[in-house]
């Protein structure tokens, strides 16, 4: 039986009454405990920072040439926070609420209250840090709003928040560095966890500068790796993001929590060919002013330019009155892409809807000749004072998009279409955030606690920096109370040896294959099998044939794959090699996951269960409940239910007309 | 967007690592769409490179959307490449011409020692940074967030400058290989802040000192860096940075 450990008590005071009662660890104490965090994007730089600051030795590994490149840097919009600056009405519980509602109530009400709660704190302490944030002319915080909610409580910098955020935790991570609180180990990569007597010890990582291998020991290992977006190889992630830290903790015995929840990004350049590596987000900030539409006509060829008002299809405004183009994510990428499969689709490839401006444009430059005085202002003037302004809110993400397709988004209407964006599965973890394996922690996206079946705009970045800055400074100190009187164990230690064995077992078999094929082609054809069918819309047969498909791809490739080079070097391609090898594995739990789950709930759409407006359809009664699955063996699995009890919020279909 | 595809010849720095000797090699490319990104005609190439049995062209690159400044091509004797206000990834093949000859090395820097092919080590940033380039607030220290107005125009300059990638770009454009102006993006960001204002004096001082222990040259205002910042940082943050450090060592 899966225990959550959700402290008892009233909803608003569990976390209050957790930090209160929780054990503590004394500062000479913690001054003999080491702490391991793999990553350092916005949950491993807060996390190591913090407990860095806390008098903990900890050292933080990343793949990366420098912390400060983990993907978090690209998220875009904002980060919520229950502050109600705004006076709109905003509260803890609002924030709660929507975060709940957004997630179609697949995720726990006590973590994700003091999600909330913590929210606040989050912005006071990015801005003592100096994130530069956007701000009002009386030199207060601005907002904006987000999917999902009906109030602003989005903090920003441009299109450019992550970055910021991430800038902030990693300045104080690399303070701690030289305060000599950290060690940072540059381009490593976790390949093993090692477990002694049932509790996480260390891990062993490749040295990916000179190939070797490394044991390092930990009192307890924190992993902080992100998501596993890339299992579709086409992703907004980085390249390098990937499942490998969370994968070898799986195959130790953690168990995966909700795999097939993903989340599908209504707004992204659409696929331009096969030579296509990654895809680009444009930010759901941008749906805050654009609106979205098709032409009403069935394959209309015709410019968009020259489709007149009338001909347009603002289908989300038809659809859904209350929220408009500001639905949660998974409701809008279902509706581009019906759109697009009944034929209404845009541009050549025809899997591509609008996002226009030029409404927001005219609105932007009528407002500014009011301020101006400028009464007889002609529409070419308010046209480009319209554009200045829009100009100064998505500057940014205008001219990336002129990158990338060459044309100018000031004067056309970009196209968009959805995207895999982020993975709200994860490995599973309890309230304090520890995975059923003792001393083994999950962070940020690599766990899968707080946005049930589908993440809002904003959250990604709250809940990172809510896990490592206030979350598990006090968690992991309940923990570690106990683990005050265990010496260091030497890495000569058995476990240590078999693990490195281990890696360099597999690492040794990889490289003799010596087939025909390369890992970036076994990768496409995976993402290929998992976009077709476990991407936006799943179904049983679909599911079981991509089931077999990867069983079969993954005997091809542990029999023919082509991995140049040598082991001990530098040697990106066996790096990729061993995330593919992760991936395709990976790929067939979320298959198995999804097919398992019938029932619609937020990013996960089974066809067979819709409602008559083709609506995801929950099955609250079957499937009230986080699927943690335990490894038992080569494409072998072992379901653990943990039930969702709804004690304040009453589940209801989720409604955004 | 109409797209067509070309030709190219790559002349690419090719180095087995940190110990070896390095040098050119040609490699055609061709059959290239010009909506493919100047990676993306890497990874094609690669691939090739691969299936033929050789050695692939090791690059760093990750977040490929222009922010994580992991990317670093010297192309064409330009870091980034010919478009204004780009990083590499974000360059595309629109940018040349069927025929083109395209010179690709790895930044050149003494600072910034060459791993292998195309990367280079530029942790020498990560440790400017470590001598002061943050503010020094532990966790739970904050006030209210709105408890400290910041003018939006000095909010929206932290900001300007904040926006650096960290990518070395300036430093590979510099002849002297100066880090001049990472480092005044940093003092720039921090120093017109208030939270940033205690620590002024000992950050200008301690980033300068190791900046130049780590074997960046000094800045003799050619205006090299800021011309090819893919984040368009303003050479007049080097002002600045030298305005914070006189008056840091007048007054302590």
């Amino acid at each position: 039986m899966l225990n959550a450990k959700i402290p008892a008590g009233p909803l608003d005071s569990k976390w209050k009454n957790y930090k209160a009662t929780c054990k503590l660890v004394n500062p000479a104490n913690k001054r003999k405990l080491e702490v391991i965090v793999v990553g350092t994007g916005l949950a491993g730089a807060s996390a190591a920072a913090s407990l860095g600051e806390l008098g903990y030795k900890v050292k933080a590994f990343c793949f990366q040439d420098s912390p400060r490149r983990a993907h978090s840097i690209a998220a875009q919009g904002g980060i919520n926070a229950a502050k109600n600056y705004q006076n709109d009405g905003d509260s803890t519980y609002r924030l709660f609420y929507d975060t709940i509602k957004g997630g179609d109530y697949r995720a726990r009400e006590g973590n994700v209250y003091r999600l909330a709660e913590v929210s606040a704190s989050i912005i006071d302490q990015c801005v003592a840090q100096g994130v530069p944030f956007a701000r009002e002319y009386g030199g207060l915080l601005s907002n904006r709003s987000f999917g999902g909610t009906q109030v602003q409580r989005t903090f920003y910098a441009a299109g450019q928040t992550g970055q910021q955020l991430l800038i902030g935790a990693y300045q104080a991570l690399e303070r701690q560095v030289a305060l000599g609180n950290v060690k940072m180990y540059n381009r490593h990569e976790m390949l093993e966890v090692v477990v002694i007597d049932g509790k996480a010890r260390g891990i062993i990582c490749r040295n990916l500068i000179t190939g070797e291998l490394e044991r390092h020991f930990g009192h307890a290992v924190l992993l902080c790796s992100g998501g596993y977006g890339n299992v579709f190889y086409l992703s907004t992630n980085a390249m390098g993001s990937n499942v490998t830290a969370a994968w070898k903790a799986h195959k130790k015995g953690a168990y995966f929590g909700n795999p097939c929840f993903t989340q599908i990004h209504p707004t992204c350049i659409p696929v331009s060919g096969d030579h296509q590596s990654k895809l680009t987000l444009m930010s759901e900030s941008l749906r805050n002013d654009g609106r979205i539409w098709v032409p009403k006509k069935q394959g209309d060829n015709r410019k968009s330019i020259e489709i007149p008002e009338e001909e347009r299809d603002y289908y989300l405004e038809r659809r859904y009155p209350a929220f408009g183009n500001l639905v949660p994510r998974d409701v809008a990428s279902r509706a581009a892409k019906e759109r697009c499969d009944a034929g209404y689709g845009v541009g050549t490839s025809k899997q591509a809807v609008y996002l226009d401006f030029a409404d927001a444009i005219k609105r932007y430059g009528h407002i500014e000749a009011g301020k101006q005085g400028l009464d007889h202002a002609s529409d070419d003037e308010m046209i480009k004072m319209g554009k200045e302004v829009v100009k100064e809110k998505y500057g940014n993400l205008f001219d990336m998009y002129e990158k990338i397709t060459g044309e100018n988004p000031y004067e056309m209407p970009m196209r968009i279409y959805p995207a895999v964006h982020y993975t709200m599965g994860g490995l599973w973890v309890d309230y304090e955030l520890m995975t059923n394996i003792p001393g083994l922690y999950a962070l940020g996206e690599a766990n899968f606690s707080d946005h049930g079946a589908n993440r809002l705009g904003a959250s990604a970045l709250m809940q990172g920096l809510a896990d490592g800055y206030f979350v598990i400074p006090y968690t992991i100190g309940n923990y570690l109370a106990d683990e005050i009187r265990t010496a260091n164990i030497p890495t000569s230690h058995p476990a240590f040896e078999a693990a490195e064995k281990e890696v360099s077992d597999r690492i040794n078999k990889l490289m003799s294959i010596k087939g025909s094929q390369t890992v970036e082609s076994f990768h496409k054809r995976l993402g290929k099998i998992m976009w077709d069918k476990c991407g936006m819309a799943r179904n049983s047969e679909g599911l079981k044939q991509a089931i077999s498909e990867i069983q079969q791809l993954k005997k091809e490739f542990w029999s023919d794959v082509k991995i140049p080079g040598e082991i001990s070097e530098m040697n990106p391609e066996l790096d990729k090699a061993n995330r593919v090898a992760d991936f395709i594995e990976l790929g067939e739990l979320m298959c198995l996951d999804a097919l398992q789950r019938e029932e619609s709930c937020g990013g996960h759409f089974r066809e067979e269960s819709q409602t008559e407006e083709g609506e995801a359809l929950r099955h609250d009664d079957k499937f009230m409940y986080v699927s943690a699955w335990e490894l038992k063996g080569d494409s072998q699995w072992e379901l653990h239910k943990e039930t969702l009890d709804y004690e304040v919020v009453k589940p209801s279909q989720r409604s955004y007309k | 967007m109409e797209h067509k595809n070309i030709n190219v010849k790559l002349k690419v720095w090719r180095q087995k690592n940190g110990n070896a000797n390095g040098g050119f090699e040609m490699y055609d490319a061709n059959d290239i769409s010009t909506e493919m990104s100047f990676l993306e005609m890497f990874d094609v190439l690669n691939e090739r490179l691969i299936r033929e049995g050789k050695d692939p062209i090791a690059f760093d690159h990750d977040c490929r959307e222009g922010i994580c400044g992991m990317c670093s091509m010297f192309i064409n004797g330009r870091p980034h490449g010919p478009w204004q206000g780009t990083t590499t990834c974000q360059l595309h093949m629109r940018a040349f011409n069927d025929g083109d000859t395209i010179t690709v090395e790895p930044w050149r820097a003494n600072a910034f020692p060459v791993l292998k092919d195309l990367m280079v080590d530029r942790s020498a940033f990560d440790r400017i940074i470590q001598a002061g380039g943050y503010i020094s607030v532990n966790t739970g220290n904050a006030v209210d967030g709105n408890a400290l107005p910041i003018e939006k125009d000095k909010a929206d300059l932290a900001f300007a400058n904040a926006a650096c990638i960290g990518c070395g770009a300036c430093v590979a454009a510099c002849k002297n290989s100066s880090a001049m102006l990472f480092l005044s993006a940093k003092v720039t960001h921090l120093s017109l802040l208030p939270q940033g204002a205690p620590e002024r004096k000992t950050r200008a001082i301690n980033m300068i000192a190791q900046m130049d222990k780590e074997g960046f040259g000094a800045c003799t205002n050619t205006g090299a860096c800021e011309a090819v910042c893919p984040k368009e940082i303003s050479i007049t943050n080097i002002a600045r940075l030298n305005q914070e450090y006189l008056l840091a060592g007048l007054t302590s």
